[in-house]
């Protein structure tokens, strides 16, 4: 089994972090991972983006010209990646942001209001946890176990906010799961 | 110790500590920067010094200094701040000092761009500094090698006591990968007997490249010579992938072009087409001897590089007569994806690539 997925939003929103905890949760699971970031000359605010691969076999390129998944978080992710979706592949698109869809029949689009179901929860700053839990859940890639450690890990110092992403992470599985076509 | 998810630059800064370097000099410049600043927390933690000098200049003359009183010390920089330490690689090779460097290549001519490329092999396999000189050059394809590479060269700078080359890109450094650091410590030589740390009752070290006799210039020279025969005897490292069987094509690749080629030598070879993969591991001393043996099995050579066509020179002058030799490069920070590289080689397949002229990159108009 070999999944590679595109994780692509503005700065800010917690891109790279949900890339990592992918690679970190596949690598705790015993798996080869990889992670590799955009890091061109950004701006603030502008597109962030990570490419990252599971796999049981050795990892040869990190990247591909088509990956089998795509998450995208703002419009203009969507515009630049939905197109490069391979074909039978995954989007999810947080559609609380992006009010279009790649109108495409080939590949599975998963609609989440990732930032409505943050708010929802308390603070619009989950919305990617929200989006993470909805691609785990439709991929299954890795364990929700391990994703909950990561969060445990990830906000060691600030243990008030460990329920909230843990919530979030199960509501955006439940929408992962629930609308599997 | 339990494998880490580690980004390439911080990996390299940890494998340098590892391997018992306490003195790293360096200056800034991206896309390694990392190695810096993961070292400008880490050293402190091990009574290790890491000094930010006023430029690569400053910081190569101080890898010269600390290097001939003896103790383990490196650098990393990229590209344009290589070009900046050749005057002073020179100076270290000349003077026979164990030195390692890592480059974590960018795109260039000139300041280039940021992104990753593959275009310093010339410079660092055929020199980059003046004089008759070689370093050590490894090439890591994944993090974990990263990190093997540093430690191994390290062992490899005192060995011969010469400078050694770490020659990465921005991928290998950017990237995130689990890796694994020894279960033991990297020991270091017991004793340095050509380091000046203070005469006592034995006669004075002299650490130098400056030779006006020609007879001890010359002596230097094949002195260093020596070494670099002892290297191409000893040092060559490679890896085949499929490549010890007929091939219909035969790709030849390093570092990040050699994993991402390998993705589509499976995705073609589950098609059931013949291609394997050579990867140079030491760019110098280059695996000549392999690359002419696998080509001997190989219906055609196929070389894909970050650059405008660097390394397929050594294998022109490694590979057989009569086997042709395609080239595929990308550059400006731009990386080919996978099926790039399928279809190139299906390109060469299909008789739709023109090969390399034998006297040129053009062959003349008849």
């Amino acid at each position: 089994m070999t999944l590679d997925v595109m994780f692509a939003g503005f700065g800010g929103q917690g891109i790279m972090l949900i890339g990592q905890m992918v690679a970190y949760a596949g690598m705790g699971e015993g798996k080869q991972v990889s992670w590799l970031p955009s890091y061109g000359p950004e701006m603030r605010g502008g597109t962030a983006y990570c490419s990252v691969v599971v796999s049981d076999n050795p990892i040869g390129s990190p990247v591909n010209r088509n990956p089998s998944c795509c998450v995208v978080m703002n419009r203009p992710s969507l515009e630049k990646f939905a197109p490069k979706v391979k074909k039978g592949g995954l989007l999810v698109v947080n559609s609380s942001l992006i009010p279009v869809t790649s109108e495409r029949e080939d590949i599975d689009e998963l609609l989440v209001p990732c930032n409505d179901l943050a708010m929802e929860l308390g603070t619009a700053k989950a919305a990617n946890m929200v989006v993470l839990g909805a691609f785990v859940g439709r991929t299954q890639v890795v364990k929700l176990e391990s994703l909950d450690l990561l969060v445990e890990k990830q906000f060691a110092k600030k243990p008030k906010f460990i329920p909230l992403n843990k919530e979030a992470l199960r509501v955006g599985i439940e929408r992962g799961k629930a609308e599997a076509s | 110790m339990a494998k880490k998810l580690m980004k390439g630059n911080e990996a390299i800064g940890e494998a340098a500590v590892q391997a018992g370097c306490r003195h790293y000099f360096a200056y800034p410049i991206t896309p390694q920067t990392e190695v810096a600043e993961y070292l400008v927390r880490r050293m402190p933690e091990v009574d290790g010094v890491f000094l930010q000098a006023e430029s690569e200049v400053a910081a190569s003359n101080m890898l010269f200094g600390a290097s001939a009183a003896g103790v383990r010390t490196f650098t990393s920089s990229s590209s344009p701040g290589i070009s900046l330490m050749a005057e002073s690689i020179s100076y270290i090779a000349g003077a026979q000092l164990p030195v390692v460097y890592v480059n974590i290549m960018r795109g260039g001519p000139g300041l280039g761009g940021i992104l990753p490329a593959q275009s310093d092999y010339f410079q660092a396999t055929k020199g980059g500094g003046h004089g008759d000189y070689h370093l050590l050059v490894l090439a890591p394809s994944t993090v974990q090698e990263a990190v093997d590479h540093v430690i191994l060269a390290f062992e490899l700078a005192e060995k011969y006591r010469n400078p050694v080359m770490v020659l990465g890109d921005g991928m290998i450094g950017q990237m995130m990968e689990p890796v694994q650091f020894p279960a033991e410590a990297v020991t270091e030589p017991p004793d340095r007997p050509w380091a000046t740390v203070g005469m006592k009752n034995r006669p004075q070290n002299l650490i130098r490249s400056l030779f006006l006799n020609a007879d001890e210039l010359e002596a230097n020279n094949l002195e260093l010579r020596a070494k670099y025969d002892l290297m191409e005897r000893d040092e060559v490292r490679f890896e085949f992938y499929h490549a010890d069987e007929e091939m219909d094509v035969m790709v030849v690749a390093y570092g990040t072009m050699a994993r991402i080629a390998k993705t589509a030598i499976d995705a073609l070879r589950a098609d059931g087409v013949k291609v394997g993969l050579v990867r140079p591991i030491s760019l110098y001393p280059f695996p000549k001897r392999a690359v002419r043996e696998a080509a001997g099995r190989a219906k055609a050579v196929l070389v894909v590089e970050l650059s405008t066509g660097q390394m397929v020179e050594d294998v022109e002058w490694a590979a057989p007569e009569g086997v042709p030799i395609h080239f595929f490069g990308k550059v400006g920070g731009n990386i080919p994806p996978p099926e790039d590289i399928s279809e190139e080689i299906s390109k060469v397949l299909g008789g739709k690539a023109t090969p390399r002229g034998l006297y040129g990159r053009v062959e003349e108009a008849s």
